[in-house]
């Protein structure tokens, strides 16, 4: 049998199903919107954005998920063994709605270092994304890179996306914002300039 | 180290919905229309918040109660409970897994839900909970009851709690609904609908009488199966490095 075919023995994976449009009180009602409260996992900045539709229409209802490393590149998790190094305060984790009125999420975080790629390969500073909303019967995964990064040239996942849809998976410096740079991310669910999303 | 050479299996493309299903109208606008592009999975994908995020009192378990207003909700009282493990059986200890509910006349405490149904001031619709060493997790809530919807004309959605689940890595990240057994709703509802019928049993729980209680609640039985490491880590320690 090929390696892609299911293995008989396995248990079955259990579905996915939408998050629907309630799950603000449960999952976000104390959003995690300041991920180095301590200051002392790497340079801070802001990521903000909004997520609109095929329609072209703000989603108001989603729930933005960010994963990322450290300044320095490491995650916290075991499976990361630079885990040891990560600041005590900073999980790396975030979880924001996007706001009712304005469509707007943000989250004050740390720029992340450079992170291990697969065969000695090098990933360019990036925050792994994953996006829950109303009409989503499953959640839809992207990453966001930072546009000017030197790294990002080398980056193996950048350089296998076509490069007229490489734009899709760049935040853009965007002024300040309580004197921290800012970074805009917008995400599209569909139609042009539609966001580039990953089965990872 | 080399724990970058591990991966998790694929995820399940014929149990899992499709991003487009029609029948349900609110997938139209919001299906990317690009294939998705396969991503090999690196350090970015093989970690995640899961084994940090453990800030969980043993209250937070008992929706009947969690309103923190000193009565209890109103309905029918029920204890889910199940077992995460992942595709190898293995289970997942330490899990994350928050729930959130519509009360027991279909009303969501949401400011989106204006249906007529009556709010329960002593229910909030949301716990959470650890897994236990074993993978179980363990709920005392209220049955949820059926609410109406605008997808299609006299739409109803079947009762379901809602599961949202962690597990090891980015990859087990799950969201997912557990309907209950015997609904006729359940062949009306095009979220179910989203996935092949022969798939629908991994989202009913079982009514379990070894888990109801004397004069006290029903019980059902909700397993919950994440993705499994396709490849055991390298390094010393073995498999424990993604445990």
């Amino acid at each position: 049998m090929s390696a892609t075919e299911p293995t008989p023995e396995l248990l079955p994976q259990t579905p996915s199903q939408t998050v629907g449009p309630f799950f603000h009180y449960a999952l976000t009602e104390e959003p995690i919107d300041r991920l180095d409260p301590d200051g002392q996992a790497g340079q801070a900045i802001v990521v903000h954005g909004t997520v609109r539709d095929g329609a072209g229409d703000l989603v108001c209802d989603a729930m933005i998920e960010v994963w990322q490393a450290d300044g320095g590149g490491r995650y916290r998790h075991p499976a990361d063994g630079r885990s040891a190094d990560v600041p005590s305060s900073f999980i790396g984790f975030g979880r924001v709605a996007t706001a009712k009125e304005t469509g707007q999420f943000a989250v004050a975080t740390v720029m992340p270092g450079t992170v291990p790629g697969r065969d000695g390969t090098v990933q360019a500073p990036h925050l792994n994304v994953q996006i829950f909303a109303r009409g989503l019967l499953s959640h839809l995964h992207t990453r966001i890179y930072f546009e000017g990064a030197a790294a990002n040239d080398a980056d193996p996942v950048l350089a296998g996306i076509p490069p007229e849809r490489r734009h899709t998976l760049l935040a853009r410096p965007d002024g300040e914002q309580d004197g921290l740079p800012r970074y805009r991310f917008d995400v599209v669910l569909q139609g042009e300039d539609e966001t580039v999303f990953f089965d990872a | 180290m080399s724990s970058t050479d591990a991966r998790y299996r694929p995820r399940d493309a014929g149990a899992n919905p499709p991003l487009d299903h029609p029948d349900y109208g609110s997938t139209r606008t919001r299906h990317p229309k690009q294939p998705p592009v396969p991503l090999e999975h690196t350090l970015s994908e093989v970690t995640g918040p899961g084994p940090a995020l453990a800030d969980v009192l043993p209250e937070d378990a008992d929706l009947t109660t969690n309103a923190g207003t000193g009565a209890e909700a109103m309905g029918e009282r029920i204890i889910v409970t199940g077992r995460v493990v992942d595709e190898d059986g293995t289970p997942q200890p330490n899990t994350l897994v928050e729930i959130w509910q519509c009360n027991a006349a279909g009303r969501y405490i949401h400011e989106g839900d204006q249906h007529p149904a009556p709010i329960d001031p002593n229910f909030i619709g949301r716990g959470r909970c650890l897994t236990d060493e074993d993978g179980t997790y363990r709920f005392l809530t209220i049955k949820p009851g059926a609410y109406p919807w605008r997808n299609h004309p006299n739409a109803w959605r079947p009762a379901h709690i809602h599961f949202s689940l962690f597990g090891p890595a980015l990859v087990t990240r799950l969201i997912t609904q557990m309907y209950f057994p015997g609904d006729p709703l359940h062949e009306l509802d095009p979220i179910m609908g989203s996935i092949p019928r022969e798939h629908w049993h991994r989202l009913i729980g079982d009514y379990d009488h070894s888990i109801t209680q004397e004069e006290w609640a029903l019980g059902y039985r909700f397993d919950i199966v994440l993705r499994g490491p396709d490849a055991t880590p390298f390094e010393a320690g073995g498999a424990g490095a993604l445990a």
